[in-house]
């Protein structure tokens, strides 16, 4: 399959795997199937880009790169709307927002693209946790989540020795 | 719109499943206390229009690198050892 990508201008997918967002992106909403692109180096990030539109490209990343323990609480409603009981059963990605000042870039921990790898069906859910945001600065946050990292590997190593 | 007068620890009904219970007043702020099961969602209705306000600002994105912002993290990482 062809592709006009906004990262990689046209390019060939030769399987392509198509994620249906049945409600959209909110904000996107008419904008309803996506693929997730690879950059060409080794890279934390993806590129969730939309084969409707090829100017509708998001940036998205694993929570857990740089946030702790990240544990959303989704309602049973959107868990089932894609067909998963649990939130295991999902992958789950935030959308990362890249300012002037790259550094600053931060991701939207409250809202997250869960992906049921099984049929493909993804949505943009609302967490209902208060400590989630729509803004988490991912540089800021990766140095706690290390040190936290760090401190449970620790705290293990005491409780074995 | 139905408008009700309620008082501190009083509470309505939203059908038989949902419960908003006025937990506290205070000035110009209530406090609300929502009983609702888990297949309800309840946010605040700003989350929505937050959630779009960065998704509009994340579509902007004019990086088609995203090795600067990989760079960036390498970087934190190496000075934090």
């Amino acid at each position: 399959m062809k592709l006009k990508s906004k990262p990689f201008g046209e390019i060939e997918i030769e399987n392509p795997v198509i994620i249906e967002i049945k409600e959209g992106i909110i904000g996107f909403e008419a904008k309803k199937k996506y693929v997730l692109l690879d950059s060409k180096e080794e890279s934390v990030f993806k590129w969730l880009q939309s084969t409707d539109d090829p100017d509708l490209a998001f940036i998205v990343i694993s929570p857990e790169v740089f946030h702790y323990n990240y544990k959303p609480e989704i309602s049973e409603k959107d868990l089932n709307s894609i067909g998963i009981e649990n939130l295991k059963e999902a992958i789950c990605l935030a959308i990362v927002v890249v300012p002037e000042d790259p550094s600053r870039m931060s991701a939207n921990l409250q809202a997250p693209i869960i992906i049921n790898p099984k049929n493909l069906l993804a949505k943009q859910v609302i967490s209902t946790n208060p400590q989630y945001m729509v803004r988490h600065y991912i540089l800021d946050e990766m140095q706690d989540s290390i040190f936290r990292q760090e401190k449970v590997a620790n705290r293990n190593k005491e409780n074995i020795s | 719109m139905l408008v009700l007068a309620r008082k501190r620890d009083q509470s309505i009904m939203i059908g038989d499943e949902v419960e908003v219970v006025i937990v506290d007043i205070h000035g110009d702020q209530v406090k609300l206390g929502i009983n609702a099961p888990r297949h309800i969602a309840v946010h605040r209705r700003e989350v929505y229009e937050e959630v779009q306000k960065e998704n509009i600002m994340a579509a902007k994105i004019k990086t088609k690198e995203v090795s600067k912002l990989d760079l960036l993290l390498k970087n934190k990482l190496s000075k934090e050892k």
